[in-house]
């Protein structure tokens, strides 16, 4: 009576080659200066690397629909965290000066 | 009418007769001896640990999350100054850890495989080593950039030095840098004395195919704690790539 879910060794391995791929491409793309692409394309490939390990390593892919939504719920606040303040910050005028 | 009759002979909630699932004999049911009362098989007792362990892991989302707000603001406040001070931190180290992590990750991954298909102890206990061999490595690395940090005047407080243009958002970039990794390598800590206890467990042959969940609950918080060093090390290290003194 094994409950979950067992993956095969190799869609570790191919998880785990995927991951350091994509820190060798963030630290290559990081020496380019793309203006604010810089930003876009390392928390792209940040984004991606952090699915990667929720839906495998984590076994999210495999889990009930409630842990599913449990887990997003937790970076869909903190896009509601990061969204809300930042619209505060920037409407008031608060980051002028902050830092000289 | 038909109904009141039919309640006359339904003797109450208290007296319901046991439910019986297709397939399953009560008198021939052995529970497993990790089963808990409350719970009605081993398939919802590891649904509700792994539930609960990500409704923690919410939580430290937003811990960790006030944290990545703070960095957001400031580093909107002097983006130049970030970048300045950002390009004083060693990527090379910076990477190695981050291969690291990744590693002890897929060591991670793979001591709960060897719990979930009843491999032997030895299996599951070398790679819950290997996982920590990993980690302490992490720490080790941390350890000598702090030193590093502290050598060349780059811890704020009074002592700080900053020959740049921007030492106030420089001064706040490394405020930053040791509050984020400073409780990262906490959570790493902690994960390691995690780590320790699943590892003795494995070892007195706790775990197999029909109860692995402590190995499972375990190994999503380490995972967590990867994914957070994910997203540290392109914001502190790389945010200064292109940056020329």
């Amino acid at each position: 009576m094994s409950a979950g879910h067992v993956a095969p060794k190799s869609l570790y391995y191919m998880v785990f080659g995927a991951l350091v791929v994509g820190t060798i491409l963030t630290v290559l793309a990081a020496k380019v200066d793309m203006g604010p692409l810089n930003n876009i394309v390392m928390l792209t490939i940040a984004c991606t690397k952090a699915t990667l390990v929720i839906l495998f390593f984590m076994h999210v892919r495999w889990s009930s629909r409630l842990t599913w939504v449990v887990a997003m719920s937790g970076f869909f606040w903190l896009l509601i965290l990061f969204s809300l303040g930042m619209a505060d910050y920037m409407s008031r005028g608060w980051m002028q000066g902050t830092l000289r | 009418m038909s109904d009141r009759h039919a309640s006359e002979h339904y003797p109450g909630p208290m007296h319901q007769p046991p439910v019986h699932r297709e397939g399953v004999h009560h008198a021939e049911v052995v529970h497993h001896p990790r089963l808990q009362h409350h719970f009605d098989d081993m398939a919802e007792q590891a649904e509700a640990s792994t539930l609960g362990m990500w409704v923690f892991l919410v939580t430290e989302i937003m811990f960790f999350g006030g944290l990545f707000m703070c960095y957001l603001v400031y580093r909107t406040a002097s983006p130049e100054g970030f970048a300045e001070a950002s390009h004083h931190l060693n990527v090379v180290w910076g990477a190695v850890n981050t291969i690291v992590l990744i590693v002890s990750s897929l060591t991670m991954a793979l001591a709960v495989r060897a719990a979930q298909t009843s491999a032997p102890p030895k299996t599951q206990v070398f790679w819950i080593a290997a996982t920590m061999v990993l980690g302490a490595a992490f720490l080790g690395v941390k350890a000598i950039e702090y030193a590093d940090k502290f050598t060349h005047h780059l811890v704020p407080g009074p002592n700080f030095v900053w020959e740049g243009k921007h030492p106030a958002a420089a001064e706040m970039f490394y405020s930053l840098y040791f509050c984020m990794t400073g409780l990262h390598a906490l959570h790493m800590i902690i994960g390691l004395g995690i780590m320790t206890v699943i590892g003795i467990m494995a070892w007195r042959r706790q775990f197999d195919a029909d109860y692995y969940t402590p190995v499972e609950v375990s190994g999503l918080y380490w995972h967590f704690v990867d994914i957070v060093w994910i997203f540290l090390f392109p914001l502190l290290y790389l945010i200064g790539g292109h940056v020329v003194d």
